[in-house]
């Protein structure tokens, strides 16, 4: 929450409050998609921002560089490519689900279902009233009364 | 010299926390009764010192003290008082002295109002949490002394962040901290009943409220810094799945966890040693996430301190702690027998579900919040993950979870029918339906986030008001203000949580946003509003430069608000900020941003349409609300107020 210190004092060398007027594209079919693609992208310099918010000047021009790309016919995935081909997967806030990314996408899943296993075989496992058995001595059961009065 | 008494007390506070973690814990094993008891007034004299350092340290900081080394670093004359004060904490090592601060605290409330528990008990309780205390005043003592003196004074300090300077803000971090350590009272629970070698249901009954506070102030600290981030950084964000910030949501969705299964072993006697395990867990990743914003392993916007010495430090504490929790855990967890039987279809069974969704969510934000990490240690990649990953990975967890939470809240003990469970809910349901059809026809584009999330909304909504409904039995309205405050703290709660839900999703599918280039005296429409920039001047603060806009909105003729939109600079820092202008309404918020004067004249300027935005935070202060009102239930009171009595009495026999 407390964001971008370090870009806010980048922001000293020029300013730039994230997408500037000058920067909006005239179609807007065109603009809504540079802003999807800038909202994915991670400012390289800034600590977990993305291009569409930060204030950084590299922001700036690699939002530029991703409306030249999309102005001259590139697909969505095409501009996205051509600039981590430059940065690397560093600035993709969402990794490719390849390789060991798919880990990282299977973990939440595969644990769901692991817990959902675990949790039915211990509900089944309680679902029999022999183990309802009270094994409290009697002066617990006093004590345990007054507490539960009321 | 206040400094030097700040320092002295601290570390006369950190003689007391080594006695208060092993006399007691050795009075307990022994059961010699003056040395169980000591635990009490050990835990007492902590806080007290620990209080005479930080109002030491506070001295410092109104006073403009800048001997002081964090004084000078982290303030300045010229800043407002509430702003010094704020400054204490608004840094690491003042930061760390609050979080201990509020450690001796929660061991000072243990060890003077619950005097109902068993002495042996709390003297186990006090000792674990002294232990605590041994290692965090030692981290500061060691690694982090905040009352280091300059060799001479400068004349004023560097003041502090200016983005920290914002009443959002100043109470954002001790909420959090309230939160995190509250935490530290259930893992002392966990670990002292672990040590007794019994759990039960009063054990369970004396967890519960520390959790439940706990939880309290998590939901208010991550609601201030949510709708702190949104008024503050220009572009209305709320939520940015920072690294940071999901270190305070993970506790906050174990906490969650830990109260309902709390609720299974009070009442039914189950789910023991797996509350014992979430109660380890919950404040292992609150420790975690003091790591994580600590040491800089994770970069991230919040780290006030890259220092890795800090960083091993902690990571020690967090090993020793939650390392030897979880040995003692695997050791005795097999001694705690379940007693309750139950069917799969009942209220067990349903808060065993919640459990499972919130582990399981809380888990999914774990992994993505060390994959980048992971991923340079183990694989040399350098990649990042953020929101998209959150979004897609998170949603299905809360989705289920709203869907069967209403049923979950009504359905019996032990053994139910889902028909008959149903039954009541399909006023809700309907609820639900039509307010799913009216989203759907309203909304352009027909977005699937907005029906979804407004009809689960609704779903909670309607089903808090049939679990509060059913629980009047036959008697009807008469009975609604006599019931328990739990039962309508519940409703309270689940309600805000459907809030909430409306609020992020019609937010996220419904906001319009205009950034353009405006003349002075140019009007513009987004949106169906005219805007209106009528003129743009410059003012001087307190201990900033402002630039202020006046913009009029205009709707059908009418004109519906007059806002000052301000950049501020603050000349210390040489840093900009935004301060946007925003007004309020219950289904929308205007807000307007000023931005750089451009080359060929006129001004940047933003402007967002965000309707339901308030019912994010709404939401979260009714969840806050619900907690609260469970929290003063007669039943917390009564069950410690009879015993006192009791013993009052007994001298007199």
């Amino acid at each position: 929450m407390r964001y971008l210190i370090l870009c806010l004092a980048l922001l000293l060398t020029g300013p730039s409050w994230a997408v500037q007027p000058d920067e909006v594209l005239s179609d807007p079919a065109l603009e809504a998609r540079a802003r999807e693609i800038s909202k994915i992208l991670r400012c390289p310099v800034c600590q977990g921002e993305t291009i569409d918010e930060s204030n950084a000047p590299i922001s700036r021009d690699l939002r530029l560089y991703l409306r030249e790309r999309l102005v001259a016919g590139d697909s969505d995935s095409e501009a996205v490519k051509s600039v981590t081909d430059r940065f690397g997967e560093y600035v993709l806030f969402e990794p490719p689900a390849r390789g060991i990314n798919w880990l990282l996408y299977l973990a939440g899943p595969v644990m769901a279902l692991l817990a959902l296993l675990i949790g039915w075989r211990f509900i089944r496992s309680r679902n029999d009233p022999e183990s309802d058995a009270t094994t409290l001595t009697p002066e617990e059961k006093t004590r345990l009364e007054r507490l539960m009065r009321d | 010299m206040n400094a030097e008494i700040g320092h002295f007390a601290l570390i006369l506070a950190f003689a007391v926390a080594v006695f208060q973690m092993i006399v007691p814990m050795i009075g307990a094993a022994k059961g010699w009764t003056g040395w169980i008891e000591s635990a009490r007034p050990a835990a007492v004299a902590q806080m007290g010192l620990i209080a005479i350092s930080f109002a030491a340290l506070t001295m410092a900081f109104v006073t403009s003290d800048f001997s002081v080394k964090l004084v000078f670093e982290n303030s300045h004359t010229a800043k407002p008082l509430i702003y010094k004060i704020s400054g204490v904490w608004g840094n690491h090592e003042g930061s760390m002295l609050l979080w201990v601060l509020i450690l001796a605290l929660f061991g000072a409330a243990a060890a003077v109002f619950d005097a109902n528990l068993p002495p042996s008990l709390r003297a186990r309780v006090l000792s674990v949490q002294g232990a605590i205390g041994v290692a965090f005043l030692a981290f500061i003592l060691f690694t982090s002394n905040p009352f280091l003196r300059m060799e001479s004074a400068p004349f004023n300090g560097r003041d502090l962040n200016p983005l920290l300077q914002d009443p959002g803000l100043a109470f954002h971090p001790p909420f959090l901290y309230l939160g995190y350590v509250g935490l530290s009272m259930a893992f002392s629970f966990a670990v002292a009943a672990l040590i007794e070698g019994r759990v039960d249901a009063a054990w369970a009954r004396w967890v519960r409220p520390w959790t439940l506070a706990a939880w309290v102030f998590l939901t208010i600290g991550i609601a201030l810094g949510s709708w702190w981030a949104y008024y503050e950084l220009g572009w209305g964000g709320f939520w940015f799945w920072d690294p940071v910030e999901n270190a305070s949501f993970m506790p906050w969705l174990l906490a969650g966890a830990l109260l309902h299964s709390a609720i299974v072993v009070e009442k039914r006697e189950v789910l023991k040693s797996w509350t014992i395990l979430l109660a380890i867990m919950a404040f292992g990743f609150s420790l975690i996430g003091t790591f994580i914003v600590r040491s800089g392993v994770i970069t991230s916007v919040h780290s006030f301190a890259n220092d890795p010495e800090r960083g091993v430090f902690i990571l020690a504490i967090l090993a020793v702690f939650v390392g030897g929790a979880l040995t003692l855990y695997s050791a005795r967890a097999t001694s705690m027998q379940a007693k309750g039987a139950f069917a799969p279809v009942s209220r067990e069974g349903a808060l065993v579900l919640n459990n499972i969704l919130l582990a399981v969510s809380a888990f999914v934000v774990f992994i993505g919040t060390i994959w980048p990490l992971l991923a340079e240690m183990l694989w040399d990649r350098k990649l990042s993950v953020g929101p998209p990953f959150f979004e897609k990975a998170f949603t299905p967890f809360m989705i289920a979870l709203a869907i069967v939470l209403p049923l979950g809240a009504i359905i019996p003990w032990k053994r139910g029918k889902l028909d008959r469970v149903f039954a009541p809910l399909r006023s809700a349901l309907v609820f639900a339906v039509a307010v799913m059809l009216l989203v759907y026809a309203v909304s352009t584009g027909h977005s699937a986030l907005a029906v979804i999330g407004a009809g689960l909304g609704a779903w909670l909504i309607g089903g808090s008001v049939v679990d509060l409904w059913l629980r009047t039995g036959n008697s009807g309205w008469s009975r609604l203000f006599r019931l328990p405050r739990a039962d309508w703290g519940k409703a309270i709660s689940h309600g805000g949580l459907g809030v909430t839900f409306i609020g992020v999703s019609l937010l996220m599918a419904w906001q319009v946003e205009d950034i353009r280039v405006a003349q002075v005296g140019e009007t513009f429409t987004v949106a169906g509003y005219n805007i209106t920039l009528e003129n743009v001047e410059e003012l001087p603060g307190p201990n900033y430069d402002s630039t202020v806009a006046t913009m009029s909105v205009a709707k059908d003729g009418r004109q519906v608000a007059l806002l000052h939109p301000e950049k501020r600079v603050y000349p210390v820092q040489a840093m900009p900020t935004t301060e946007a202008a925003i007004q309020n309404r219950l289904f929308r918020d205007l807000y307007l941003v000023i931005g750089d004067p451009q080359q060929g004249g006129g001004w940047a300027v933003r402007s967002y349409i965000k309707p339901f935005a308030s019912w994010i935070w709404l939401g979260s202060a009714l969840m806050a609300l619900g907690g609260l009102i469970s929290l003063s239930d007669r039943r917390y009171r009564v069950a410690a107020g009879a015993v006192r009595t009791a013993n009052a009495i007994r001298p007199a026999e």
